[in-house]
């Protein structure tokens, strides 16, 4: 089987790492071979994170560019950025909540109209939008907008885990007393997504 | 506990673990009786995690002052006889490497693992040095693994080799290895010795030149001994048919072995795990028959100069293609895109790169940034402020060092003008007093003060250079992940330890002129740096306060969340806040206005202070 790639792109703080480790673990509980690259750079606050997963057969742990078979992105300009990992058979995932960078709030550059940016990737990719934080916010918590995201990747066809073996992953990764916020906030990303599809 | 899952005893069990998770486990697997390190990333994770469960494995850890102190604790450990292992980042090894070079020469009794986290392009360095030179200046084996299993595995064969061999291993990864997070199967835990003893044989663990001189004779007859075992070693494996021969290591393996197989590319590949010494007898009968080989490595040509020199040394007719020959770049970390382009170049094959071009859109960068409450903000808004009242602020030379506070080299601040390493602030400093009649203020934070500027303020001292010293104490080794250094109370092991007092060290060494300020308190702080400018000699200004993000974590446990906003009643559009505080929770609005953003601000007020709002705009946000 060729390996099935997923690009998490986001801003220090979104809770990127802690998106993907969920689909890690459920990978590894169904028995399936995953291999993940980190970058942990310099005081990552603020910054862009990138997490590249490939579950199957696969050694390197970073997506060959034009194989990302998702791009699940936590935030509009940084989906954009990692658009060279995507290729014909591409699904982008974006939450359309910027996070204005502090290059833009002190007025030394400019941040894009979202949807300029999700024309140009729907020119290529098959495009999804949702705003995460807003499902955050009706599931109960903010904080909980990375697993939103990790309920609407769930819902793509051809994303190799089922629903319940996610939602038991949700559950060994999340603490305990979030655990309850986060399957309401996996729920609602998991359902905005099928209902788009 | 986060990293209990690296104690879990039941083998076979499969855990998703990052490569430095695995080289714990591997370790604990090994019968590691003692750790040492100074963090640095990418091999910070180790640490956090020994420091973690070290004691209830019944391991000891500590977090030493340096590289070159924790190198010394690891080989005294070996040489009592207990399993022992040092690691830190590749530039690490610089300060650590005058003792790892006499290592080689005494040897060891328990095994020695000495980890070197390399930074192929650079993601969290000054350099991309390829630390495997250092395997060869010092006659050391080396070994290389390529994923976090592999790295569990291996670390176990190293300290059986070092054992075997009474030599130290220098175990080479890079950052996309120590970062890489893959499935890890589980071996069995074995518990090391908790104390070993130390038998005195002086010829052996001395070197003065008539010891020395017979162990480099000893050592060059190991390292013919290590040859064969590398050559022998399972670690060293041939994969795949074909009249092309591929050798390769690391992290380059990876990309290697997933294109060949995708791409369906007739090779035979050679996948060296033990690299140091070249295993010549291996690659001799992995050449036979083969008319064209690649050496795929990432940074230097160490491999392809190895099998160059083998080649024409044996006479061996064959085509060796690699970065020499211009087809492999030799900089930066390589990725499945420099492979196919390199294999393209080399073998004149076709393989397809790269993904689908997207239209052009201009998107604003997000670099790294001074988090909101920072206290280095407040330092180097307050030292700003005074150096432009006295119409110095242009002149002064600003030396700084490794730590958060390095990003002062980024507008409005713009306290960065010259690094070389750890504890360069206040070496350099003493330079530049001397060499010009500039004024210099060097900048260090705590736990690198204690690394390397100590002996460099002596220096200052001693030669009387006319320089303002500045530690950034904020009460941590913030940027590696916030462990804890000398000048703490708690120790590796989560025990309670000293805490040395800065001020006391810099009077102890004899400066006279010492401040301790909090950088919140704007106005006390520019009262200080006043001082500290006007005073003639050195001058030390310690500026304390415990790193935001540790403050942060201990409100939202407590469910303080005290946010700031800014009333528009009284904003004049100043723009002093957003221009030179530049705290990243501040925002303009389309109309000029200036906000906070509520989930960035994180309540220090230190904007509130006159000093920074003139206007008094900036005010805590009132619970409904």
């Amino acid at each position: 089987m060729r390996p099935y790639g997923i690009v998490y792109a986001g801003v220090g703080g979104q809770g990127v790492l802690t998106a993907s480790s969920i689909v890690g673990e459920a990978a590894i509980r169904r028995g399936l071979n995953v291999v993940m690259s980190e970058i942990h750079g310099m005081a990552q606050r603020g910054g862009s994170v990138v997490a590249e997963m490939r579950i199957g057969n696969a050694r390197s742990s970073i997506v060959p560019e034009g194989e990302a078979d998702v791009i699940l992105g936590f935030e509009p300009v940084e989906a954009y950025r990692v658009a060279h990992k995507g290729g014909e058979n591409t699904t982008v995932i974006m939450s359309t909540d910027p996070i204005i960078p502090f290059t833009v709030s002190v007025g030394k550059e400019t941040y894009p109209p979202v949807e300029e940016l999700v024309g140009a990737l729907q020119e290529k990719f098959r495009v999804v939008t949702l705003s995460a934080v807003g499902l955050a916010r009706k599931a109960g918590n903010l904080l909980t907008a990375n697993v939103v995201m990790v309920g609407a990747l769930t819902a793509l066809p051809g994303f190799p885990l089922d629903r319940e073996e996610m939602m038991e992953a949700v559950k060994v990764r999340v603490p305990p007393r979030f655990v309850e916020v986060n399957l309401k906030a996996f729920e609602l990303g998991y359902e905005e997504v099928s209902r788009c599809l | 506990m986060k990293y209990d899952m690296v104690l879990d005893p039941t083998p076979g069990r499969k855990a998703f673990l990052l490569g430095n998770e695995a080289v714990v486990r591997g370790a604990l697997e090994a019968g590691l009786s003692l750790a040492s390190t100074y963090p640095g990333t990418p091999s910070s994770e180790i640490g956090n995690v020994l420091h973690a469960v070290a004691k209830k494995a019944g391991v000891y850890f500590e977090f030493s002052t340096n590289e070159k102190v924790a190198m010394e604790v690891a080989a005294a450990g070996a040489a009592s006889g207990i399993r022992s292992m040092v690691f830190f980042k590749h530039v690490g090894l610089n300060v650590a490497a005058d003792a790892f070079m006499s290592t080689a020469y005494v040897g060891v009794r328990g095994g020695l693992v000495v980890i070197t986290a390399d930074d192929p392009s650079m993601h969290s360095s000054q350099n991309e040095q390829d630390n495997r030179y250092y395997a060869q200046i010092a006659q050391m084996p080396m070994m290389e693994p390529s994923s976090p299993q592999e790295a569990k595995d291996m670390i176990k064969e190293a300290f059986e080799i070092s054992e075997k061999l009474g030599l130290p291993v220098l175990f080479r990864m890079t950052t996309r290895v120590n970062h890489m997070r893959g499935v890890v199967e589980y071996g069995e835990l074995v518990k090391g010795k908790p104390k070993g003893r130390f038998e005195k044989a002086p010829s052996r663990y001395v070197p003065v030149p008539s010891n020395a001189r017979g162990m480099h004779i000893r050592l060059l007859k190991k390292m013919e001994e290590a040859e064969e075992m590398a050559s022998t070693s399972h670690l060293n494996r041939v994969e795949g048919e074909g009249d092309v021969g591929i050798i390769t290591s690391g992290a380059a393996y990876n990309y290697v072995a997933d294109v060949v197989e995708e791409h369906g590319i007739r090779a035979r590949v050679l996948k060296l795990g033990f690299t140091h010494p070249f295993p010549r007898a291996r690659v001799r009968e992995f050449l036979k028959g083969l008319k064209t080989v690649v050496v795929v490595e990432e940074l230097e040509p160490y491999m392809e100069k190895e099998l160059r020199a083998m080649a024409q040394v044996e006479g061996i007719d064959i085509r060796i293609h690699g970065k020499m020959d211009g087809h492999f770049p030799r900089h930066y970390e390589y990725t499945p895109e420099v492979v196919k382009r390199g294999l393209n170049s080399a073998l004149g094959l076709n393989l397809p790169v790269g993904g689908v071009k997207v239209r052009e859109i201009t998107v604003p960068s997000r670099p790294p940034v001074l988090c909101p409450g920072c206290p280095h903000r407040a330092t180097y808004y307050a030292i700003g402020a005074v150096l432009r009242a006295k119409k110095i602020r242009d002149e002064t030379i600003f030396t700084t060092d490794i730590g958060c506070y390095t990003l002062g080299i980024q507008k409005p601040y713009e306290m960065a003008d010259y690094l070389l390493c750890m504890g360069s602030s206040a070496g350099a400093a003493c330079g530049f007093a001397k060499a010009t009649d500039q004024p210099v203020m060097g900048f260090a934070g705590d736990s690198t003060f204690f690394h390397a500027c100590i002996p460099a303020l002596i220096n200052a001292v001693h030669n009387r250079a006319n320089m303002i010293f500045v530690v950034l104490d904020n009460r941590t080794t913030a940027m590696t992940g916030h462990q804890p250094h000398p000048g703490l109370p708690i120790d590796g092991l989560g025990d309670e330890a000293p805490a040395l007092d800065i001020e006391k060290v810099v009077r102890g060494i004899g400066i006279e002129h010492v401040e301790v300020v909090d950088p919140y308190d704007i106005k006390e702080t520019k009262a200080a740096f006043r001082r500290a400018v006007e005073h003639n000699g050195i001058s030390v200004v310690i500026t304390r306060r415990e790193c935001a993000l540790i403050m942060d974590a201990r409100n939202r446990k407590a469910g303080i969340f005290r946010k700031y906003d800014v009333n528009q009643d009284m904003c004049t559009r100043c723009y002093n806040c957003v221009e030179n505080f530049a705290c990243p929770a501040f925002y303009r609005d389309e109309e000029g206005g200036v906000h906070i953003n509520p989930y960035l601000c994180d309540g220090c007020g230190v904007c509130s202070q006159r000093d920074v709002c003139p206007f008094g705009a900036i005010e805590e946000v009132k619970k409904e």
